[in-house]
């Protein structure tokens, strides 16, 4: 009953037969982004008036993921000729068709945003925008589940770490904290019961990245899941993902699902001893819950607050048992690194960071949406080539990465490479990926303000540095954005933001301040302004309505 | 005793509700673990759009949680809500592209529009307004959702536009 090999490939080179029959393939995005664009009435539009021409047999339209570029949704692919089309609506669906193999349609073309498509590398969206994320065929066809193979019946659990340990690849979460090592340490935890978790839970406001990826390549992410599985030894995964992202979820359990019926989950895989089995869970709007010992906690069906670590989950994690907890970016550059091998990993991107990264790029940047790069790439390709560079005309002021927990690079760092250490060294961090961009409308103190707002509602209470520092920091940047502010207040700050940062339970508190640090260090003349000059340069906030009130 | 009696009576209402089937599922699928309040409260809420009082109980009871963590769960995390939602819903997001692309201003004009702050409904019951904290939709900034549909950028204009056309309707019928 078990899928062999054979079978694999058979499923592979039947869907492959299938799609080169056709001699057009139309690929609609149907990630959420382009789908309240009304890509799918695109879609059906397309397919209607396909079959009404009798054109089935050689032109494919196909709903695939995420194509990237969100600002010009609903966006369209037209394969061979590799066009894409922006912004396409129900009456353009027979010109698209009248042009196939012609001229493409120049009003909707945008394959000109030449840079935004071939600048980047992909590897873990190399299917984003190709497969359809509802088939598992699709998935295997372009290679899927070969890694999983290679790794249940070629290596060992002990071969597989080690080749996850030589990729150099480091957790795609925010922390950079090295995959090897953690894998290692769950391996080697002695135990009969283990878990994987893969963390879905996005909750960093700026980022999309993971939803994209479920939404467009699921299956990725399990096979990462039983692959981790087989090499720690567990036998049951969680996926952890927002309620708020539906759509991921839906896709999620369809693709769990399909595996299930082909015997890549259950039972002796591939034919051998292993089994493997993955279970959704719900998260249910809790920032806190992106926090490992936190995430276990919601799993278990209690409130999700942290608690100290150590002991870590790779000892003690969910039920008392050793768990590994991968993000879903880390999770999908597993397949490739199984199949292509460690070294091949290692070598892309810098030294020390190797790989790519997935961005959520978003804010005043022209080319707004979903980019994987090479570790290394300089801040100002990413928003000036692949980004497009701000729109109406407008100067650069900041561009702001990892979220609440990370901090705004301003100009002069722009020729920086975006890597761990790089963005470490300026307060910054990775984070999920979020990158968004500010031009000069934006009023840095009240960017921080917005950042503490956020931890101080999700702060989960359970610390009192946390609970009342952030209040507290919120306070004193009300006070400096209404124009009440002292210069005394710019200390307190800076104390605060100490404290929080030391004796924080959590990384949330942890990681809080480095809004207000980066804002402080970086644009300090602007909250100067608004002690002493009681103006906002950026005319942001309310303080000149507020003073003619008085 | 009495306590109990009150409870069961409480809860008898609620088994008999169509919805509750429902619910009655998560529960069985997951063995009826405490580990599943979590899951059986998205079901709740799903089917009865807020986690109403009666279900709490219910649930409380069946998974052998004690009543106090229910309500501790229900109210920690965002997504759940104990108040019934008004006819329309408005979800203003608040994630960090949107408040660059001035989700703040439009939140600030349904506010004084309706007369009601996020997570509280119009006195007609005709509209809830709610703040999310990122639909991840961040390439579409600012986006609103407007019973269920993500809608792109959005302005307050716009949004004043859709939420008029659901209280003139009200006075229409």
């Amino acid at each position: 009953m078990a899928l062999t090999l054979e079978d694999l490939q058979e499923i592979a080179k039947i869907e492959q037969d299938r799609e080169a029959g056709f001699q057009f393939h139309i690929n609609v995005c149907m990630a959420a982004g382009c789908l309240s664009c009304q890509s799918a009435v695109v879609k059906d539009a397309l397919e209607k008036e396909v079959s009404r021409r009798g054109w089935e047999t050689w032109c494919n339209v196909k709903g695939v993921g995420c194509l990237g570029l969100c600002a010009a949704g609903p966006l369209l692919a037209v394969e061979p000729s590799g066009i894409h089309y922006r912004g396409a609506t129900v009456s353009d669906v027979s010109e698209i068709l009248d042009s196939l193999g012609g001229t493409p349609l120049k009003d909707l073309d945008c394959s000109g945003e030449s840079a935004f498509f071939q600048r980047q590398q992909k590897i873990v969206l190399e299917n984003s925008g190709k497969i359809d994320p509802e088939r598992i065929e699709d998935y295997i066809a372009a290679g899927g589940y070969q890694g999983l193979y290679q790794a249940l019946r070629e290596m060992s659990p002990a071969e597989v770490v080690e080749q996850v340990t030589a990729s150099h690849l480091r957790g795609r979460g925010g922390a950079g904290f090295p995959t090897g090592l953690k894998w290692t340490a769950v391996s080697k935890a002695a135990g009969g019961r283990k878990y994987v978790i893969c963390n879905a839970d996005e909750g960093d406001p700026g980022a999309f990245m993971d939803r994209s990826v479920l939404e467009s390549d699921p299956h990725r992410v399990i096979e990462g899941m039983v692959i981790a599985g087989w090499a720690i030894g567990a036998s049951h995964g969680y996926v952890y993902i927002r309620a708020e992202y539906p759509l991921a979820v839906k896709r999620v359990r369809t693709a769990i699902a399909q595996a299930e019926r082909l015997g890549l989950l259950g039972n002796n895989i591939f034919n051998t001893r292993f089994n493997f089995h993955i279970e959704v869970r719900l998260g249910a709007g809790a920032f806190v819950c992106g926090e490992e010992t936190a995430l276990i906690a919601s799993i278990e069906g209690r409130l999700g607050r942290p608690r100290p670590r150590p002991p870590y989950p790779a000892e003690f994690g969910l039920w008392g048992y050793p768990t590994l907890i991968n993000n879903v970016e880390t999770l999908a550059n597993i397949p490739p690194i199984i199949r292509k091998g460690g070294d091949w990993f290692a070598g892309i991107g810098t030294e020390k960071s190797s790989g790519t990264k997935v961005f959520a790029l978003a804010g005043r940047v022209k080319n707004t949406g979903l980019i994987e790069i090479p570790m290394g790439t300089r801040l100002r390709d990413i928003i000036f080539d692949i980004g497009g560079g701000i729109p109406g005309g407008r100067g650069f002021k900041a561009v702001q990465t990892g979220g609440p927990s990370g901090g705004c690079i301003p100009e002069q760092h722009l020729d920086m490479q975006v890597d761990y250490e790089s963005l470490a060294e300026l307060g910054c961090i990775m984070g999920s990926g979020g990158m968004i961009v500010m031009d000069d409308t934006s009023c840095m103190v009240d960017v921080a303000k917005f950042f503490m707002e956020f931890c101080m509602s999700e702060s989960c209470g359970k610390c009192v540095p946390c609970r009342v520092g952030t209040t507290q920091i919120h306070n004193l940047l009300c006070r400096i954005t209404n124009g009440t502010g002292t210069l005394e207040d710019i200390d307190e700050l800076l104390e605060l933001c100490d404290l929080l940062k030391m004796t924080s339970l959590c990384g949330l508190g942890q990681t809080a301040p480095n809004p207000v640090i980066s804002t402080l260090r970086s644009f300090r003349n602007e909250y100067l302004a608004h002690i002493q000059d009681k103006t906002c340069p950026a005319g942001a906030c309310a303080i000149s309505s507020a003073r003619e009130a008085v | 005793m009495e306590a109990q009696a009150t409870v069961l009576t409480a809860s008898s209402g609620i088994t008999e509700d169509r919805r509750w089937r429902m619910v009655s599922r998560t529960m069985r699928l997951h063995g009826y673990e405490p580990a599943a309040l979590i899951e059986t409260l998205h079901t709740v809420q799903e089917h009865f759009g807020f986690l109403d009082p009666d279900a709490l109980r219910e649930v409380a009871r069946e998974l052998r949680v004690p009543l106090s963590r229910v309500y501790g769960v229900a109210t920690f995390y965002h997504h759940f809500t104990l108040k019934p939602p008004g006819d329309h819903t408005c979800v203003v997001c608040k994630g960090t592209a949107c408040y660059i692309a001035g989700a703040s201003e439009i939140l600030k004009t349904i506010e004084e529009q309706a007369g009601i702050i996020p997570g509280e409904t119009t006195d007609d019951g005709r509209m809830s307004l709610l703040t999310a904290r990122c639909l991840g939709s961040c390439g579409l900034a600012p986006a609103v959702v407007l019973d269920g549909e993500v809608c792109g950028r959005m302005n307050s204009a716009a949004v004043l536009q859709r939420i008029g056309e659901w209280t003139n309707h009200g006075s229409d019928t």
